[in-house]
């Protein structure tokens, strides 16, 4: 979704677009006269490969990213990550169905959101078309719908990343709910929609390193420091009980990360493409740098610092992913990579925040990279797409005021969702349920008999 | 010689370790176990199948001191794994006959 997304009932090309035009890789065709749109076609390709995408994001989301985190648990707190995140992604469906679609992508609205006419999905039909960045190309809206679904899952259950081992269920599903609501369906609007703020500025985010990632790693710090530290934390011995588990999940996540990206082309073609090779490259560079940097630290390199480095360079390569070439990328993921790794070896210890599992340090911190890298690897001069009279000052400006709007958006919206959660549940277990583990004291089971 | 079993509460394992460090133990034995005394288990429900186990788990520690030491680590242990609450477990003396050092062969108190 590296541009705006045009539902096909009716609507011309608003000035909104053209204004964003300079940022966009296929400005020629939205060019087309606005008078004399293509009618639209449902290309079958594209959907097949849409459709792909939408399912390999779900296994990011289950197993892949519950395995991942899953695995750096302890084993007494595994069940309560894993069904935390997949309870959480199928909340974020329901309501995603119910108001949030419409709330992103709906008609009108203004800068936030958009308007509640399609609530509860109201008018639209398997007939129902959304539109490519080809003109006269269109796939489902379903499918369109069902793809943008699976990002706000995903986000929601990244955010638990630094809450797990402590926050209740019950907690985590409020939160959820409310955090969706004030805080990921506004930024998805605010960056994807033709009608959203950073759109019209001409921020570029191919597939959402500020929408998913920067977002969820704000929030989770934020909400990490409401919550407070897990007992123990950082005296006592809390290590990862499975990395075999974080390894799997490591290897899911970069499986499914292809339908993330190269999926936010929306159509099978050379942009999806440049996104999968630079997802390839990206993602590669950061895994060695991570347990490079590892050993001019004068440790061994880690295979939990190779995952590490894996999902940092997926991070950052994110919003780069259709705005770089690959070699762009190489570079973007590996300093990424390093970037992450003193913010989470050497930022956390300082400051003694607990997040848990790093979704800050990684997300919030990689995302903020690949943000602002977008801005410099989208310039032709160093092999990206971008046109010859691209502006790269420019552009980083607006990159850097979409990265401190999200910022300070998904903070104050995590503060409010997680106080919310505070007031209904009361937010954290008790001492004896997190000693004895929240697989036991909040789901009656055991991970491993 | 004095043999020190203690079972106590797991996450109470690294102050009984630094108790007993300070006081010159110089090694210990540490296992994951399973048991049962006052305090009950969870209960655990797979698909309405409902499993109520009296296990809990616990960590045994085994320390092996000279007989001079034994009434200290004893205390030790006791005031370092105690919570207040049921379950922080118990604490057994035995008497030892014999310790070797195999690397060495070194025997008894200077074996430990």
């Amino acid at each position: 979704m590296k541009h705006a997304i045009k539902i096909a009932a009716g609507l011309g090309m608003g000035t909104a677009l053209v204004m964003a035009l300079p940022a966009w890789a296929q400005d020629a065709a939205l060019q087309a006269p606005a008078a004399a749109p293509a009618p639209m076609v449902v290309n079958k390709g594209d959907t097949a490969w849409m459709m792909t995408s939408t399912i390999l994001v779900l296994m990011m989301i289950l197993p892949g990213l519950a395995l991942f985190y899953g695995g750096l648990t302890r084993a007494k707190n595994m069940l309560s990550t894993m069904t935390q995140i997949g309870a959480v992604a199928c909340l974020a469906m329901l309501i995603w169905v119910m108001y949030g679609y419409t709330m992103a992508f709906g008609d009108g609205g203004g800068d936030f959101i958009s308007g509640f006419g399609k609530a509860f999905l109201a008018g639209i039909t398997p007939d129902s078309m959304a539109a490519t960045f080809t003109a006269g190309v269109a796939i489902p809206e379903y499918v369109f719908i069902c793809f943008q679904m699976t990002f706000a899952a995903i986000t929601v259950a990244l955010v638990l990343g630094s809450v797990v081992e402590r926050m209740k269920f019950s907690a985590v599903m409020v939160f959820g709910a409310i955090w969706l609501t004030i805080v990921y369906f506004p930024i998805a609007h605010m960056v994807w929609a033709s009608g959203g703020l950073f759109f019209k500025m001409g921020a570029l985010d191919f597939a959402g390193g500020t929408v998913v990632h920067i977002n969820a790693g704000v929030s989770a710090l934020v909400a990490a420091l409401i919550l407070g530290k897990r007992i123990g934390y950082p005296t006592e011995r809390i290590v990862p009980h499975s990395l075999t588990m974080t390894g799997i999940g490591t290897g899911l996540l970069w499986v499914g990360w292809f339908g993330f990206n190269a999926g936010s082309a929306l159509e099978a073609n050379g942009s999806a493409a440049l996104a999968m090779i630079n997802t390839f490259v990206a993602t590669a560079s950061a895994g060695l740098a991570w347990m490079l940097v590892e050993r001019a630290n004068g440790h061994k390199g880690s295979a939990l610092g190779f995952c590490s480095g894996i999902v940092a360079g997926l991070v950052a390569v994110t919003p780069a992913a259709g705005n770089s070439g690959p070699f762009g990328a190489i570079i973007l993921g590996a300093i990424a990579s390093v970037v992450c790794y003193y913010a989470v070896s050497f930022l956390k210890p300082k400051l003694g925040y607990d997040d848990a599992l790093d979704a800050f340090g990684i997300h919030g911190i990689g995302g903020m990279i690949g943000a602002i890298g977008t801005g410099i690897v989208y310039a032709p001069s160093l092999g990206g797409p971008g046109k010859a009279d691209f502006d790269m000052s420019h552009q980083l400006v607006t990159q850097f005021a979409t990265v401190g709007t999200t910022i300070v958006w998904a903070a104050i919206g995590t503060t409010i969702a997680i106080y919310a959660a505070k007031a209904v549940t009361g937010l954290r277990v008790s001492e004896e349920v997190e000693r004895e583990g929240l697989d036991l004291g909040e789901h009656g089971e055991r991970a491993y008999n | 010689m004095k043999l020190v079993i203690a079972i106590i509460k797991p996450f109470k394992l690294d102050e009984v370790r630094e108790a007993l460090t300070t006081l010159g133990v110089a090694g210990m034995t540490v296992t994951e176990v399973k048991g049962f005394g006052r305090q009950k288990g969870q209960t655990e429900i797979y698909r309405g199948a409902e499993y109520s186990t009296n296990m809990v788990p616990k960590i045994k520690i085994e320390v092996v001191c000279a007989a001079a030491l034994a009434d200290r680590v004893v205390e030790a242990v006791q005031a370092s794994a105690n919570t207040g609450a049921i379950g922080d477990g118990k604490i057994f003396v035995l008497d030892v006959g014999q310790a070797v050092r195999i690397r060495t062969g070194e025997t008894d108190d200077s074996a430990l």
